[in-house]
């Protein structure tokens, strides 16, 4: 809303867009293309093209999500969570019936990954669904019964993918919102334990044993340095050498000569810290901190319970591929094939992370245009 | 964190109605939880990747430096191996190898498959790889092919994408010019074994293409001739994909090792032994250099570098004249009757006048036993030139009769029976020289009559070397205690210490000189040279008792071993050595390749063409005859060979307790007198085909297809019968 300040020069359409969050996002971008270009060995194809190429094509469809109004939204909410479901049923009955397992779906024009869509859908239809749950039924179990099965279902069809990442990464953005829509905390706080007791049964059970060995190697990634830990060495090493300022640009020993796995999708900020070392670092984590942080102030400068919720899943959203992504090439965190948003070249992760913020740029169209709240906020 | 609690908290008392501001308030307080959660891990990772990027720094810089920088030895190029003239005896040669490093092979048998098809190597070769690779330990890498042509580098180098694990490289490999005529000389090279890497785990010897010595003088000048490695730093891929040279320091080679050996004598030599299965050793007797230590049949050592193939292995095995035996090391043989001219210097030192005779009528009667002459019917009175000339047996019979054994025994040893010289070799059988004390001690039992009879004829218990017989030669023409040596850097020695007075010398040379080119056994020895006269002494060696064979014909593991010593010129000794064949059948079979040893010692040219017209019967060179015989048997038993041992070090093991097995053959007959077996029988047959002789010597050939046009000149001999006395002496 500050931005209106500089209205005298800049034409009001142009001046109304949230240039706090769109200024790092783009630089964020570039910087992305960047560390593509040199994870390529120096040239714009194959990654950094496509990358900005995607990412233009994707903003003007966050721009149009920008464009839609409230009432089109509710009403779109709940079809949109059926059809999505119903792709990654389709997944499986495709999987099924070629004998394998599979994430796509081929729509002829494109490749479709469901379970990327259902991140942002699930938001949605969680913040749907506590929007039109009456108030005083909060705190009942109709509350969490319903939501938890909306949440379990999709979670249940990505997990027999495999995916434990994406499953994760929707169980999460789910928790999130039931926890924000004012859920009674205790029940999180039951879950937490009960997931404590959960998680080692989960590991010896529910995982297959290549996930396994990729959480165990978290743990201690020297001791199979060519097997499972090689990737997250691999990545220490190419950060810890990158040291305050880098190596240079295209300078990268370890993404050049194919040292570090996957140095464009998964581990490409590791290419970066490399090339850029704790300099560059720093800057991509600035810039996540103001985008994020600009989403939560969308979230709470929204009256409308439904808006709010929304843009607080959509950045829990984005947060928890920006943490688990760092967390994991920084050796914290398991080998799970989630990407960082707006720099990794991948085109359904860059889906995703402009659905959510053509939502909150939405939401925050909806706060411009509604009035201010009352003094009672 | 009290006042988060308290929206869940709240709904416990139901008097609380929750509503929309309550909701809202709520909503507000948990999204600063969550954003400060949020903030904090963003905290959390900017300090881990300080921490990282910071502190670790070196730490890691230095990883990524030793991802990205590949430093590779370059194996040192081991020293030559030089004769005596500064000819090579095993060099190096540039070639285009292969290796495989079994760890790094994802898919071995498919990766082994498709070198063999690019490659184009045989089954059995395969196979052996194959084997190989399945009982190496990882590191360890594993030859495929060397010597390849630059096509077929090239056409391996560009798949190397696709064959993980393949080590091509521009290399040196070792190279024998004369082949198995060096084989038990020179020994071998080849990759190390896990043990010996577990005694010296130096990253070289796991280096691909890097061989050690491992057999022979390679092993036993290991240290000499392994020179320093040179190393490359290069940048590579992940994969290994080499990006750019980044520095690179030469390797420094091994030192030369000379030896005293002179290569073309060596090798005329083994080629000269032709299909017998034996040794020639020859000394100088000025500086007691061993000039020649060929002992045949042998092994390629060439072919051996690259790992012993598995039908090779088994052919060299089956083979009962004992390729892999070093013969003139570990060959021990009754000496037979070359120990004669010996005995005769213990007698003279003894006191027996040299012009004292003996009567000789075919046997000497002790006691109440007689002991047979090989000449049954006796040589009449016998002095002792003549004695050794005829090798009459009656005469030392007798004369040992009068001085007792240990005189004997000691003169044995001082002229180099039953003992080690101070050579470079990897092992040496010392033999044995029988006394009266050595017989009690190994057997618990007296010494008999009998038993000195046996010893002063050279058979029972007595057992030497041809090496040894060599060097009892060259001391016998010098009368100095020679002492041989293998290398150039090694001082002659010896030759300050006079073992025998010169009169007594002039007598012995004259007398061994007259078993050629007098009155002797050995007439058909004598050299095509003029001026130059050999001496020698003819010896035949009986191995089974005469009830299993008469030593000529029959099983060839029976047949007499021939042997012959010998100096020349007999006057004035410049060359003295030995040679023995192994089941000759008798001394004749070891003296013609005597004579043409040192014929060619003189005259080479002269030699060679008497070589020649003997090789063009036999089918070529050894080294050409090797190479047919494996293409033969892995023709027709290639298929179901037995595996070879996995260490080099079983093999040896295995051929020397062989050796000794073999060695102990004679003693089986040593418990009573043996009957001598005639000297010096031109007519003892070969095993496979005739001993063939030049156009001027008295020969005969009894079966074979081709018996040279001179064969009719043969005299009396041939028609002559083969068991008893009435040969050509």
């Amino acid at each position: 809303m500050n931005t209106v300040t500089v209205s005298g020069i800049v034409p009001e359409p142009i001046a109304r867009q949230p240039w706090e969050m769109l200024i790092p996002l783009f630089a964020l971008v570039g910087f992305g293309a960047a560390v593509l270009y040199s994870a390529a060995g120096g040239a714009m194809v194959p990654f950094a093209t496509s990358h900005l190429l995607r990412f233009g094509a994707f903003m003007i469809m966050a721009m149009i999500i920008t464009a839609f109004p409230r009432d089109l939204v509710r009403m779109l909410t709940y079809p949109a969570y059926i059809i999505v479901l119903l792709m990654l049923i389709a997944v499986e009955a495709m999987g099924a019936l070629r004998g394998g397992s599979q994430r796509w779906l081929d729509l002829g024009f494109m490749v479709l990954q469901p379970s990327e869509l259902m991140k942002p859908t699930i938001v949605v239809t969680l913040a749907m669904f506590y929007y039109s749950l009456p108030v005083g039924m909060t705190n009942t179990w109709r509350a969490l019964l319903i939501p938890g099965a909306l949440v379990a279902m999709p979670m249940g069809l990505v997990l027999l993918q495999p995916d434990l990442g994406t499953a994760l990464a929707i169980g999460f953005g789910g928790a999130m919102v039931m926890l924000l829509a004012g859920l009674p905390l205790r029940w999180f706080i039951a879950g937490g334990a009960a997931g404590m007791v959960i998680a080692p049964l989960a590991f010896f059970y529910g995982l297959k044993e290549y996930q396994q060995r990729r959480v165990l190697t978290m743990f201690d990634p020297e001791a199979d340095p060519l097997g499972a830990g090689y990737h997250i060495t691999q990545s220490k090493i190419a950060i810890g050498s990158g040291g305050i300022f880098g190596k240079g640009f295209n300078e990268g020993s370890q993404s050049h000569l194919n040292y570090l796995p996957e140095p464009h999708t998964d581990f490409v900020f590791a290419t970066m810290a490399e090339e850029w070392g704790f300099a560059g670092g720093l800057f991509v984590l600035a810039a996540f901190a103001i985008i994020l942080r600009w989403g939560w102030k969308v979230a709470q400068d929204s009256d409308d319970r439904f808006a709010s919720l929304l843009a607080a899943g959509m950045v829990v959203t984005i947060f928890f591929y920006v943490a688990v992504n760092l967390l994991m090439v920084m050796g914290m965190a398991p080998v799970v094939g989630i990407p960082l948003p707006w720099m990794s070249h991948g085109g359904s992760s860059m889906l995703t992370n402009m659905i959510c913020i053509g939502v909150l740029m939405m939401v925050n169209r909806w706060n411009q245009n509604a009035p201010r709240r009352g003094l009672a906020g | 964190m009290k006042s988060f609690l308290s929206g869940g908290k709240r709904p416990r008392r139901p008097a609380r109605i929750l509503n929309a501001s309550i909701l809202r308030s709520s909503f507000e307080r948990r999204a600063v939880l969550i954003g400060t959660v949020q903030g904090g891990i963003g905290v959390l990772l900017a300090a881990r990747m300080g921490y990282l990027a910071i502190a670790e720094n070196e730490k890691y810089r230095l990883e990524s430096e030793s991802n990205r920088v590949n430093l590779t030895l370059i194996p040192p190029r081991r020293g030559w191996i030089l004769d005596r003239n500064g000819a090579p005896l095993a060099s190096n040669r540039a070639d285009f190898r292969v290796d495989i490093i079994p760890e790094r092979l994802a898919d071995p048998e498919g990766t082994i498959d498709r070198l063999g098809e690019l490659l184009g190597l045989a089954a059995t070769r395969i196979a052996d790889i194959k084997d190989k690779v399945a009982q190496s330990r990882g590191f360890q890498p594993v030859e495929v092919a060397s010597g390849l042509e630059y096509e077929q580098f090239a056409a391996l180098s560009v798949r190397l994408p696709d064959l993980q694990g393949v080590v091509p490289q521009r290399g040196f490999s070792r190279f024998y010019p004369t082949a198995s005529s060096v084989g038990h000389l020179i020994g071998y090279v080849g990759p190390a074994s896990a043990e010996e890497f577990e005694k010296d785990p130096n990253p070289l010897l796991i280096t691909p293409g890097y061989k050690i010595g491992k057999d022979g003088l390679e092993k036993q000048f290991e240290k000499e001739l392994r020179g320093i490695p040179g190393a490359r730093r290069v940048e590579v891929t992940a994969r290994g994909r080499i990006v750019r040279d980044l520095e690179t320091r030469e390797d420094i080679q091994g030192a030369p090792v000379r030896l005293s050996i002179d290569g073309p004598l060596q090798d005329y030599a083994a080629r000269r032994i032709g299909l017998e299965s034996g040794s020639v050793v020859v000394m100088d007797c000025l500086t007691g250099d061993l000039l020649c230590m060929a002992s045949m049949p042998s092994f390629d050592p060439n072919s051996f570098s690259d790992g012993i193939g598995s039908v090779e292995y088994a052919m060299l095995r089956d083979d009962e004249r004992v390729p892999l035996r070093n013969k003139v090391l570990k060959g021990l043989y009754p000496p037979g009757s070359t120990v004669k001219p010996m005995v005769s210097m213990a007698l003279m030192q003894q006191g027996v006048d040299p012009e004292e005779t003996v009567y000789c009528g075919g046997g000497l009667r002790v006691g109440n036993r007689v002991f047979g002459c090989w000449n049954r019917r006796g040589h009449g009175a016998v002095n002792m030139a003549k004695g050794i000339y005829q090798s009459c047996d009656v005469y030392f019979y007798a004369m040992a009769q009068r001085v007792g054994m240990d005189p004997i025994a000691a003169m044995a040893r001082r002229c180099g029976m039953g003992q080690e010289f101070p050579l470079p070799v990897t092992s040496q059988f010392y033999g044995t020289v029988p006394d009266p004390a050595w017989k009690m001690n190994k057997w618990g039992r007296e010494w008999q009559t009998f038993d000195t009879v046996n010893a002063t004829i050279g058979q029972g218990y007595m057992l030497s070397s041809p090496l040894q017989l060599a060097v009892m030669a060259s001391r016998l023409a010098t009368g100095r205690h020679v002492m041989p040596r293998l290398t150039l850097d090694t001082k002659p020695k010896g030759f300050d210490t006079i073992d025998f007075p010169a009169d007594q010398v002039e007598y012995v040379r004259q007398a061994m000189s007259d078993v050629v080119n007098g009155p002797g056994t050995a007439g058909r020895a004598r050299l095509p040279i003029d001026g130059v006269q050999i001496a020698g002494k003819t010896g035949t060696a009986q191995v089974v008792s005469l009830s299993i064979s008469n030593g000529k014909t029959g099983p060839w593991k029976y047949r007499d071993h021939g042997l012959f010593i010998f100096f020349a010129p007999y006057d004035n000794p410049r060359y003295a050595g030995a040679v023995v064949i192994e089941h000759g059948g008798g001394s004749g079979a070891a003296y013609p390749i005597a004579r043409d040893v040192t014929t060619f010692l003189f005259d080479p040219a002269k030699g060679l063409e008497a070589l020649a017209a003997l090789e063009k019967q036999w089918g070529g060179t050894a080294q050409q005859r090797l190479e047919t015989r494996y293409a033969a048997y892995a023709a027709e038993r290639g298929a179901e060979v037995r595996r070879p041992p996995r260490r080099d070090e079983e093999i040896f093991d295995r051929v020397e307790a062989e050796a000794r097995v073999a060695a102990e053959q004679s003693e089986a007959i040593a418990d009573d007198a043996i009957a001598p077996r005639p000297e010096a029988n031109p007519s003892g047959t070969p095993p496979v085909s005739p001993p063939s002789e030049l156009p001027d010597a008295p020969a005969q050939s009894p079966a074979p297809p081709a018996p040279e046009p001179a064969a009719t000149a043969a005299p009396a001999a041939a028609s002559a019968p083969l068991s008893e006395g009435g040969v050509a002496e």
